[in-house]
């Protein structure tokens, strides 16, 4: 086997790897997915109460009106908005719309400002501001 | 051009047919509960139980469970098979995960029927 001249560039260290924009949606794309089936107990767990007797409606109230169920729902919120989204692109892109790279990275930042954005309203939704 | 011949028992090509259709029925499962909140048919919790106990939501409700947890294993399926090299522990994901999906499958839908 011929001798490598030079060591072949091996980013495995994730502070060096940078990624064109269309990378970073699409790695959020798998951690939004991954972190929506984690809390998917919660999120299961938070329908049934609220669909449930009167107390079960308390409970939910409750539970909620916490900050830190709160924060992790605002989260959720923005993993959802942020799957969805890019879920559009991935399916568009499918049937060969926007596959060129300056079309596909446009895409990518609208997928990231579009879901930021929506996710900002539904917080201000809960909250009841708007 | 020569046509390439996709061997194998082609449940590749299920998978990724299946994420896209349950992607599908989920996005428009999301602008229906959307649309139906902004019309402020759910600005209470009692208002809220109504619109799903609806007959056809609650069809609906349940067609998306299923859709959820069908296109959840195969996308949490494929980070195991992306990351987890050890054939023993990623068997291990596989079944927990599943177990996981159909149990949480169960669940919501209990909470449905219960309506």
């Amino acid at each position: 086997m011929p001798e490598l001249t030079k060591a072949r560039p091996k980013y495995l260290n994730l502070a060096e790897i940078r990624l064109p924009i269309a990378g970073y949606a699409s790695i959020l794309h798998r951690i939004s997915g991954a972190g929506l089936f984690l809390m998917l107990p919660l999120l299961v767990w938070l329908l049934g109460l609220s669909l449930g007797s009167p107390e079960a409606q308390e409970t939910f109230r409750a539970v909620t009106g916490n900050i830190v169920v709160r924060l992790v729902l605002f989260g959720l919120s923005w993993a959802y908005l942020h799957h969805f989204c890019m879920g559009i692109r991935i399916l568009l892109i499918d049937v060969h719309v926007g596959v060129e790279k300056q079309q596909a990275a446009t895409s990518a930042k609208a997928v990231l400002a579009v879901s930021l954005s929506l996710t900002v309203l539904v917080a201000l939704k809960f909250l009841g501001v708007l | 051009m020569k046509a390439r011949i996709v061997v194998g028992a082609h449940y590749g090509l299920r998978d990724w047919l299946g994420q896209r259709v349950t992607a599908l029925v989920m996005a428009l499962y999301t602008l229906i509960v959307v649309a139906a909140v902004l019309s402020g048919a759910a600005s209470t919790l009692d208002g809220w139980k109504a619109l799903i106990s609806h007959g056809f939501m609650r069809l609906l409700s349940f067609l998306f469970v299923l859709s959820l947890c069908f296109h959840a294993w195969i996308g949490v399926r494929d980070i195991w098979m992306d990351y987890i090299n050890s054939v023993g522990l990623r068997l291990t994901l596989h079944v927990l995960t599943l177990l996981a999906l159909v149990g949480y499958a169960g669940w919501a839908t209990q909470i449905l029927w219960r309506l």
